[in-house]
């Protein structure tokens, strides 16, 4: 019998909220974090795109000036949402050595790679800062997270496009079933609303370009969806060995019962219209779970507003929960928050334990004409979900061919 | 051309960038590394800093004869002058 993982600590700094009960009340009650930017490269570099979601609470206003200085944004991030963590699951005393650290991003430290060849262009190598190389490496957030809480048993960095941050809480429950960790802080980290990445987004079509209407510019399942909205953030999440937190008397928000990984290996950025590696992604986070699909209740869906992306998705969870589907409330978040690359399976992770929890689906704004091929029931107001044993499933898909889910049940 | 004072002054304001200590805790006989917990990769963005802000060259070979906040503020006036 493999051991039971509860989660006991949950953090997030979003564009809807720089603290998890802000962000869950905002997600109840419907915002949109998407603004125009006001920074003065739109315009010095003709995007095309300019507008994005940007974090409620700016990281330096959380961390001391030096140790922003010391990290890029991405980690800045990163630390702020597992503090809040952290400190959320009451764990005063823990082996340090038993605890480990799965902390994912997307991108990475783009920031910092761009500013320190901007400086070395300009002003030469002898002006590029000794910090560069730990601020811009992708496994900087990990081992930033790992260096704050002393986690001496690993600090890894799963790297799956848009389904990092999911994968690494896929990683955090293999890490405490496996017996090398007892206690894992997972999450996700992105902050990548740079012009380089909008204008690299942007050439793919993958960006939403409405530009005179930002608010409503991340809409899921509907028909007139063009294109995800750049978010940026973190997420975070305690998860715990069963024996572990209820020795210390723990408060368990859910147990996270099954996660998976697969890869479609179809096309290195089309999901594969049939959904097939996400319906083999659903089943098999289903069966890790013990979960029928009647068990199923809430779903927080990738959903990222694209119009080829929200579609193959559907085909999934119809394929993977049979008649069942019609029966399930679906929230895409990204209509609130836009999309936060490696960090949205984190960010989402703590959206469906808090449904779980509080038994109650956040809301999917801006669908005003629900595309005819999308019959889901989609949450549009916070919708109560039901009493006993109930179980959530999110989903997160990356650029590679990569599909991430986790299934939460109910204590 | 500044003085050792106004030297003192820029390189404890550097220091307080970087690091957070307060500059009046940047005095002449301190060490960076004993004293001031100054590590490695914070002592070379300092000396950066320095040489941009009294426009002076510190060769990299010349960095660990700078032991003390003094080395640096002598350095830097014998840079200048």
């Amino acid at each position: 019998m493999a051991r039971k993982v509860v989660i006991t600590g949950l953090g997030a700094t979003t564009p809807i909220g720089g603290d998890v009960p802000t962000m869950w009340k905002n997600a109840l009650k419907g915002v949109s974090g998407a603004h125009t930017l006001e920074d003065d490269w739109v315009a010095k570099y003709e995007l095309p795109v300019h507008f994005a979601a940007r974090a409620s609470t700016p990281a330096t206003e959380v961390l001391s000036r030096v140790e922003a200085k010391r990290m890029d944004p991405s980690t800045q991030f990163a630390v702020v949402a597992s503090r809040e963590a952290w400190a959320d699951s009451g764990i005063t005393e823990v082996d340090h050595d038993r605890l480990a650290v799965a902390f994912a991003t997307g991108i990475g430290g783009v920031w910092t790679l761009l500013d320190a060849w901007d400086t070395l262009r300009e002003k030469g190598p002898r002006r590029v800062l000794p910090m560069t190389v730990p601020m811009l490496m992708p496994n900087g957030p990990a081992a930033a997270v790992s260096l704050d809480l002393g986690a001496r048993a690993g600090a890894h960095t799963p790297v799956s496009a848009c389904a990092s941050g999911t994968e690494a809480v896929h990683m955090g429950l293999e890490l405490i079933r496996s017996g090398k960790a007892d206690v894992v802080v997972c999450g996700g980290a992105e902050a990548a609303i740079h012009p380089m990445p909008i204008a690299a987004f942007s050439s793919m079509q993958a960006l939403s370009r409405r530009n005179d209407d930002p608010e409503h510019a991340s809409r899921p399942y509907d028909r007139d969806r063009d294109g995800f909205v750049m978010g940026e953030g973190a997420g975070a999440l305690v998860l715990e060995a069963e024996e572990h937190a209820l020795a210390r008397g723990a408060r368990i928000y859910a147990e996270l019962a099954g996660t998976s990984v697969t890869a479609d290996a179809y096309h290195i950025t089309a999901p594969d219209p049939e959904g097939l590696g996400a319906t083999r992604a659903l089943k098999a986070a289903m069966f890790d779970g013990r979960i029928q699909p009647e068990d199923v209740v809430h779903v927080n869906a990738h959903a990222t507003s694209t119009p080829v992306g929200d579609k193959p998705e559907y085909a999934a969870l119809k394929a993977a929960l049979g008649k069942h589907v019609d029966n399930v409330a679906v929230s895409a978040t990204k209509s609130q928050m836009g999309h936060l690359l490696g960090a949205s399976g984190a960010v989402e992770a703590v959206l469906t334990v808090m449904a779980i929890y509080d038994r109650k689906a956040p809301v999917t704004i801006n669908l005003e004409n629900q595309d005819p091929e999308i019959p889901l029931d989609v949450v549009t107001t916070a919708r109560e979900l039901p009493s006993g044993s109930i179980s959530a499933l999110s989903n997160s898909f990356g650029f590679g061919g990569h599909n991430a889910v986790i299934a939460v049940r109910s204590i | 051309m500044a003085s050792n004072e106004e030297i003192l002054a820029g390189l404890a304001e550097i220091v307080n960038e970087e690091t957070g200590l307060a500059p009046d805790a940047v005095e002449l006989d301190k060490s960076f590394t004993e004293d001031l917990d100054i590590d490695s990769i914070s002592m070379m963005t300092i000396v950066v800093n320095a040489e941009e802000k009294f426009g002076v060259r510190i060769p990299d070979e010349e960095v660990k004869n700078l032991k003390t906040v003094g080395d640096a503020v002598s350095f830097i006036a014998s840079a200048q002058a």
